[in-house]
């Protein structure tokens, strides 16, 4: 028949191997040791991994391979499956080639599996125990290294336990794009190192020793803390930033010791950056708050109390009179922590005077109402188009992620760029445009009649077909966001397919503002307009008018007009763009209350501080920058008598003579679902059924037809005004690096001391035109401020522009932005 | 079968050092075969290597011709990569071909970039022959100065870059997935197969021909001559004429080009034209055939002929052209340890049973010949011997004791032929030499002397 | 030692630009390094990376695994005595240990004059003139426990300095390079020749 023969000339869909006796379908491509896996026959392997390309080195997956030829021993990480392929794993010769290489790679392996930190969990000492022999034939000294050594702050490398399986400087090379390890020596003398004095200083170090398969490599802050067997965990997911990364969290003694990264397809494959990895030490630290703190007498500063009093006391403040109430901060929150707040500022403390954004990102109705990319998407776009921070430095694991589709399958991104980036040499093309002008840079890019050089004709020819995805952020904190938001419209106007993966780098920034953390926004993607009959139903009376955002609230709390200022885990001192708004906006207003874990520059001024609890230790569901819903887990008690975000907003409402509706999270998750539009559908059963493993994507289609939105943004094309170029003066450029002086950094005793600090980096050619020698001491001065900083040549640094890191230790970047410029001028002298 | 006395084909200006300078060569017919090569269209030249049905002189023994027919149409560039990285213990033909007769091989890879259009040329030659490196370099040199290579090779329309490359040292790199990635600045370790041949996937990723000297030295010759000329020498099977390096415990060592095929091991080893038997009074004990990695062959193979058509299921190979003569006063257990020693020195370490059980194997062998051997470490050894090559292992037959032979090749649990090779002289020498072996266990009187260690991998 | 002179420098960006990819000069960089320093130190390691883009890790990685390259100071004159197979049946074993005894080293170590040092080296296919020598890399075959004092002798004297330059001298002849016909005929080469970051 007419179909069948359609079905015989198109590609096989499946091919039958036969594996140990059973035959069933492999997928056309797939290696045998996958498709046995699948299969559910798992054959032993130490270097193969399957986020990474198959080297075959230590021969440990040798099976029997028939293709019609005769068996004959293949390494199964390296065939792949064929039509009629006969496999077997366990056959007499199989086994007798994986225990030959079993007894080799115990030749020279310690037998200090007691002191070890991978014993319990180790696949050699697992293989060893199943099928090894019971005694070693090896009567000769074995190899000897110095053990073990430092290869980075993080990693600690035993070069006598290592069996030399190429996973650490494959990952290195191949996965991280950091080959600072590598083989050294030949043969039976080959050592995994570094280059002298060269460390393994990679932001993913940490994933090395995830895959090391014996104890040679082991993470410095979990040496010796706990065995495998005292282990318990729960999986979770990262909130470090929003890339959202699936985990398990490990606990002993109700202590937080260990994260893992959970390979899900759609997100992390497994991988995290060494500030999730790592992150946690921060949560068990000392400096953690206990218990509430109230501002004493004058002058005494912030002194203990109970809840019930400081709950009173803060009620009492932000009631008084003087001025509106304001709510800065939800990106650390949970969704339903942000739910709880989003609705205790509307129906409670009676404003809209809401963000979750502390000046550092885009608007939120611009970002909610983009069409939306997810990860996979991006990866597989026709092409990338990049307009966003440096993703190494601010969303690490989607760095990795895009460099696997560039690296491996060909993905093609334009990068529009002040400075050069980590993604830069891996771009197809990489633009420059001068801070500010990023509108312009895309009317060009878009602009067949314009002129330009090879790279812009390049990119447009790039562009001229196929799928665009469009990763978009705020490349920097010293030009204002309407010029992200200007170029984006272009693209928007010109492009009618473009989608968009908002680079967006706080925990669950996305998940606060579609819950309503964010003036003029309701929960589920609506505006305060759009949804207020639907949300006055349900809640009851919301704010007449938008709220302020975080700088207009800011700027209102500086000139009195903030009477009960609310800093939610949030610290505009160090995070705001422009500190001397911040400084001013604190003593301004009326009344502060923080809710945190930490006590940091903001809220050591509040007048009630509220302890908190974090990652590890409360239930909930986080949203990713892909709006995948993925869930958190508690596994530890929160110190002290900290508490979950949305049981201190319950409690203040409560004595607010407010009843929010609900006493526990799944009576929030089920008003969420209820309620608000975007997430309709995502129902509790779903979020603890399987498929929540990879996170939940909230259905495209949309909510029903009886719920306000969806928000769509429109794009208004408008030009951006932009000061001109002062000959004398360099434009500044201020993004994140990984590590900072956030508290996340300063409390993790093992990253504490990895922040980079902020030199102002400028291109050599300005450097020499300012007379100013490299490594020298300059004064640097904005509109606003003067401060001193190291001058360091970089070539990567486009001529006329400064770069220098935001919120690095000490005075930087933020005291020279003002936030009502749309870009910072600097003029660098020598002192 | 008597001694040919067929012209050389490779080595006939080896003596002639006029033929180091391009007026030499030219003067000599050098050229001529890239001349009529370039007359022809590339798909001819193709077919006329083809035909000539010319083996790999390298150690596989692969035909050149079907080698290059492997290239995927269309996915250019293509790369050429001469293997020069000439190390295998016994063989010493490749670096008479680059240092006596440098134009040939550079013809040679003209024809070959010809016909299969490379875009690129490297000739890769060991490290440690600089004085190759002199002479191969300075006959490109005049090559691009006449116009013979680089661009409109000799008027016509075919361009060709050739780059000489420097190896550093290491025995690994001859095998030519290993070379690849050497000529590509990394360690020099084979490849995972598949792909089992570089033309799919070679040099920077791209379909590449690796060729053996010698190999190549043969096209001028056959361009100019004719396949048929070619295949009516040797025998059915085995064209030509080959090198052959004679060394050992011979009166008269060196380099011999022999019609390929038709001359025996007792010709080349005994003959006064060649190595001219053994030393007064001495007996042949036993010779390895084609290079260190060949199973051993003894005096009741002398008769076999110099075809791999005929060695191989005699259970040995022709290998790299190397034959290693041992008489009767040899340590057949020092050798085998020298021998076990090389590989584990040379192993690249990549697969575990090759690294671990290489040195493993020299250690066990090293402490029995300083005397600390125990009973069964013969046994453990064979067994250890086995993990790196699952049997039955290639053995020549003894025709006397009714021992049948075992063809080659061997199989393996590692990726290439290193780790198998050390099971060569390793095997050999224990199952035809047993009682020298169990001499020097029975030196083991001390029980205290086993479990020294012993340093393997000296002058590091 | 150092870093590659401005005058290798400018070498080192010839040898590059015949490769398609700029690594393939790595080997070639790091025999420039030795030829210039009689080793390869760290800081020419670094500097190698610095000229292809890569890591001194990855540098160190390649270089680790060949046996020319010496990444601690040898003498004047290397001194390689084959033991392999060959050689070893003719002596090879027994020349070695004569030159250890008369240099007063090890195998593997240098003289404190800094003139010799000694290693045993595997087969370097001289087969047919065994036992055979190298010095630095220059032939002398079929080599005695006399002629091998001779020769210590000679090279001692500089009398053979025409014969054996200093140790890391690769080729003593370096032809002009060919002129490169590439890039305007080479369809589909996806890579441009290796360029070098300014």
């Amino acid at each position: 028949m007419a179909d069948d023969v359609t079905t015989e000339s198109a590609a096989p869909a499946t091919v039958a191997v036969t594996i140990d006796g059973t035959t069933f379908d492999a997928k056309p491509g797939e290696l045998v040791i996958a498709a046995a896996e699948r299969a559910g026959v798992y054959i032993p392997r130490f270097c193969w991994h399957p986020r990474m390309s198959s080297v075959g080195m230590c021969r440990m997956c040798l099976v029997e391979v028939d293709t019609g030829r005769g068996p004959a021993l293949q390494p199964s990480c390296m065939i792949e499956v064929a039509d009629g392929m006969v496999v077997e794993t366990a056959s007499d010769k199989a086994r007798q080639a994986q225990d030959g290489v079993l007894e080799f790679l115990l030749v020279n392996h310690p037998l200090d599996c007691p002191v070890c930190d991978k014993g319990g969990e180790c696949p050699l000492q697992d293989q060893t125990v199943a099928f090894g022999p019971g005694e070693s034939r090896m009567v000769e000294e074995k190899r000897h290294f110095e053990k073990p050594i430092a290869i980075s702050e993080l990693v600690a490398l035993d070069r006598e336990r290592c069996i030399l399986c190429d996973r650490c400087t494959r990952f290195a090379s191949e996965v991280a794009g950091d080959p600072l390890i590598t083989f050294i020596g030949r043969g039976n003398t080959t050592q995994v190192n570094t280059f002298p004095d060269d460390p393994f200083s990679s932001y993913f170090s940490g994933n090395t020793v995830q895959i090391c398969p014996v104890g040679a490599l082991t993470a410095t802050p979990y040496r010796f803390k706990a065995r495998p067997w005292d282990l318990e965990q729960v999986e979770s997911t990262c909130t470090t930033c929003s890339v959202g990364c699936r985990i398990a969290v490990q606990s002993s003694s109700d202590r937080v010791v260990r994260h893992l990264g959970v390979d899900v397809d759609p997100v992390n494959w497994g991988w995290l950056c060494d500030k999730g990895r790592f992150g946690f030490e921060a949560t068990n630290s000392d400096d953690r708050l206990t218990s509430p703190l109230v501002a004493g007498p004058a002058g005494a500063g912030l002194v203990e109390t109970s809840w019930s009093v400081a709950l009173d006391r803060a009620v009492e403040g932000l009631t008084a009179e003087g001025g509106s109430v304001a709510v800065i901060g939800g990106a650390r929150l949970t969704n339903e922590d942000a739910y709880a707040w989003s609705k205790l500022a509307r129906v409670a403390l009676g404003t809209d005077s809401v963000d979750a954004q502390l000046g550092d990102g885009l608007p939120a109705p611009f970002v909610l109402g983009l069409p939306r990319a997810t990860i996979d998407e991006a990866c597989e776009a026709d092409v990338l188009v990049l307009l966003a921070p440096d993703l190494k430095e601010e969303l690490p694991v989607l760095h990795l992620r895009l460099r696997d589709a560039i690296t491996n399958h060909g993905l093609q991104v334009i990068e529009l760029a002040t400075t050069d980036t980590s993604m830069t040499s891996l771009a197809a093309v990489s633009l420059r445009y001068r801070p500010g002008d990023a509108a312009s840079a895309v009317r060009t890019l878009l602009d067949a009649s314009a002129e330009s050089d090879p790279s812009w004709a390049q990119a447009r020819q790039l562009l001229s077909g196929g799928s665009v995805v469009c990763v978009l952020g705020r490349p920097s904190l010293a030009e204002a966001a309407d010029s992200v938001v200007a170029a984006a419209d272009l693209l928007l106007t010109e492009l009618s397919a473009v989608t968009f993966l908002p680079a967006l780098r706080r925990g669950n920034v996305l998940g606060a503002l579609e819950l309503g953390l964010a003036p003029g926004m309701l929960p589920g993607r609506v505006t305060l307009d759009d949804g207020r009959d639907w949300f006055t139903r349900a809640w009851g009376e919301l704010p007449a008018v938008p709220g302020l955002d975080t700088a207009g609230i800011l700027a209102a709390a500086a000139d009195g007009r903030i009477q009960g200022l609310v800093l939610l885990g949030s610290d505009p001192l160090a995070d705001f763009p422009d500190r001397e708004l911040a400084r001013r906006a604190i003593e301004g207003a009326g009344f502060v209350v923080a809710v945190d874990c930490f006590l940091n520059d903001s809220s050591r001024q509040a007048d009630v501080v509220l302890p908190a609890a974090t990652s590890g230790e409360k239930d909930g569901t986080t949203t990713n920058i892909e709006g995948r819903i993925s869930r958190v887990q508690q596994k530890v008690t929160p110190p002290g008598t900290a508490r979950a975000d949305w049981i201190i907003a319950v409690e203040l409402a409560d004595r607010l003579g407010i009843d929010l509706g609900f006493d526990s999270l799944g009576a929030i998750w089920a008003e969420i679902e209820r309620l608000a539009p975007s997430f309709s559908g995502v129902t509790r059963a779903r979020l603890s059924g399987p498929e929540a493993l990879a996170g939940i994507l909230p259905d495209p289609i949309g909510p029903p037809a009886d719920r306000p939105g969806p928000l769509r943004h429109h794009p208004v094309p408008h030009q951006v005004s932009v000061p001109p170029v002062d000959a004398y003066a360099l434009r500044l450029v201020s993004g994140r690096r990984l590590y900072d002086a956030g508290v996340g950094v300063a409390r993790a005793p093992h990253l504490a001391g990895l922040a980079p600090g902020a030199p102002l980096l400028v291109n050599p050619y300005d450097l020499d035109r300012l007379g100013v020698a490299d490594g020298e001491t300059v004064r640097v001065t904005s509109r606003t401020a003067r401060l001193d900083a190291v001058a360091a040549a970089d070539v990567g640094v486009p001529r006329g522009v400064a770069v220098m890191a935001f919120n690095q230790p000490g005075p930087g970047a933020a005291e020279l932005i003002d936030i009502a410029d749309p870009v910072t001028d600097v003029l660098v002298e020598t002192r | 079968m008597t001694v040919s006395d067929v012209a050389p084909i490779v080595s006939a200006r080896r003596d002639d050092p006029a033929a180091l300078t391009i007026d030499g060569y030219l003067a000599s017919g050098g050229y001529e075969g890239l001349r009529a090569a370039l007359a022809r269209t590339p798909a001819e030249v193709l077919d006329e290597v083809k035909a000539a049905q010319l083996l790999g002189r390298g150690g596989a023994g692969f035909p050149a011709g079907q080698k290059w027919g492997f290239l995927p149409p269309g996915k250019t560039p293509y790369y050429l990569v001469v293997n020069g990285d000439e190390s295998e213990p016994g063989t010493c033909k490749d670096r008479v071909l680059l240092e006596r007769d440098p134009h040939q091989l550079v013809e040679g890879v003209l024809i070959c970039a010809y016909a299969i259009g490379a875009a690129q040329a490297f000739i890769y030659i060991r490290g440690e022959m600089p004085l190759a490196h002199e002479r191969v370099l300075t006959a490109v040199a005049e090559a691009y100065e006449r116009g013979l290579a680089g661009r409109n090779i000799d008027g016509t329309d075919f361009s060709v870059d050739v780059v000489v490359h420097w190896g550093a040292g290491a025995y690994i790199v001859g095998e030519e997935t290993a070379l690849i990635e050497s000529l590509e600045g990394r360690r020099g370790m084979p490849r995972l197969k598949p792909p089992y041949f570089p033309a799919a996937i070679g040099l920077y990723q791209q379909p590449t021909v690796v060729n053996n000297v010698e190999t190549l030295s043969n096209l001028p010759w056959i361009l100019r001559h004719g396949a048929a000329a070619f295949t009516a020498l040797g025998t059915e099977k085995a064209h030509g004429t080959r090198l052959f390096a004679i060394s050992g415990h011979v009166r008269r060592p060196g380099v011999y080009e022999v019609e390929y095929g038709t001359t025996t091991f007792r010709d080349v080893i005994y003959d006064e034209r060649y190595a001219g038997g053994l030393g007064d009074g001495r007996e042949l004990k036993a010779f390895i055939p084609g290079g260190a990695s060949a199973p051993w062959l003894f005096p009741e193979h002398l008769d076999l002929p110099l075809d791999p058509s005929v060695v191989g299921p005699a259970g040995s190979m022709l290998g790299s052209g190397a034959i290693v003569v041992m008489d009767d006063t040899t340590d057949v257990v020092k050798a085998a340890l020298r021998l076990v020693r090389f590989y584990a020195h040379e192993s690249c370490g990549k697969c575990t049973p090759c690294r671990e059980g290489t040195t493993w194997l020299a250690t066990i062998l090293s402490r029995i010949v300083r005397g600390g051997g125990k009973a069964d470490d013969l046994e453990l050894m064979l067994d250890v011997a086995d993990n790196i090559s699952p049997p039955p292992f290639p053995r020549a037959g003894w025709a006397d004791r009714g021992i049948e032979p075992i063809a080659f090749p061997y199989r393996r649990t590692t990726i290439c032929d290193l780790g198998p090779s050390v099971v060569s002289p390793l095997r050999s020498a224990i199952e035809r030499f047993r009682p020298e072996f169990d001499a020097y266990l029975a030196l083991a009187l001390d029980p205290a002397r086993t479990g020294v260690p012993v340093e393997v991998n000296r002058g590091r | 030692m150092a870093r590659l002179s401005a005058e290798n420098v400018e070498l080192a960006r010839e040898i590059i630009g015949r490769y398609p990819r700029s690594r393939s000069a790595l080997i070639p960089l790091l025999h420039l390094a030795q030829e210039q320093d009689g080793w390869v130190s760290e800081e020419a390691m670094v500097h190698i990376a610095e000229l292809l883009d890569l890591t001194p890790a990855e540098v160190l990685g390649t270089a680790s695994f060949y046996e020319m390259f010496k990444r601690e100071p040898v003498g004047r004159y290397l001194l390689n005595v084959c033991t392999n197979i060959s050689c070893l049946l003719l002596g090879g074993e027994e020349l070695l240990e004569h030159c250890s005894a008369r240099l007063g080293v090890p195998v593997g170590g240098t003289t404190p004059d800094g003139l010799f040092s000694l290693e045993e080296v595997e087969c370097v296919a001289a087969c047919t003139e065994a036992p055979a020598v190298q010095v630095n890399y220059r032939y002398f075959p079929e080599v005695t426990p006399e002629s091998a004092d001779q020769l210590l002798d000679d090279l001692a004297a500089g009398r053979l300095d025409e014969v054996v330059p200093p140790h890391g001298t690769l080729s003593r002849v370096r032809p002009p390079t060919p002129t490169r016909w590439a890039g305007r005929g080479r369809e589909g080469l996806a890579i441009p020749p290796g360029g070098v970051r300014p």
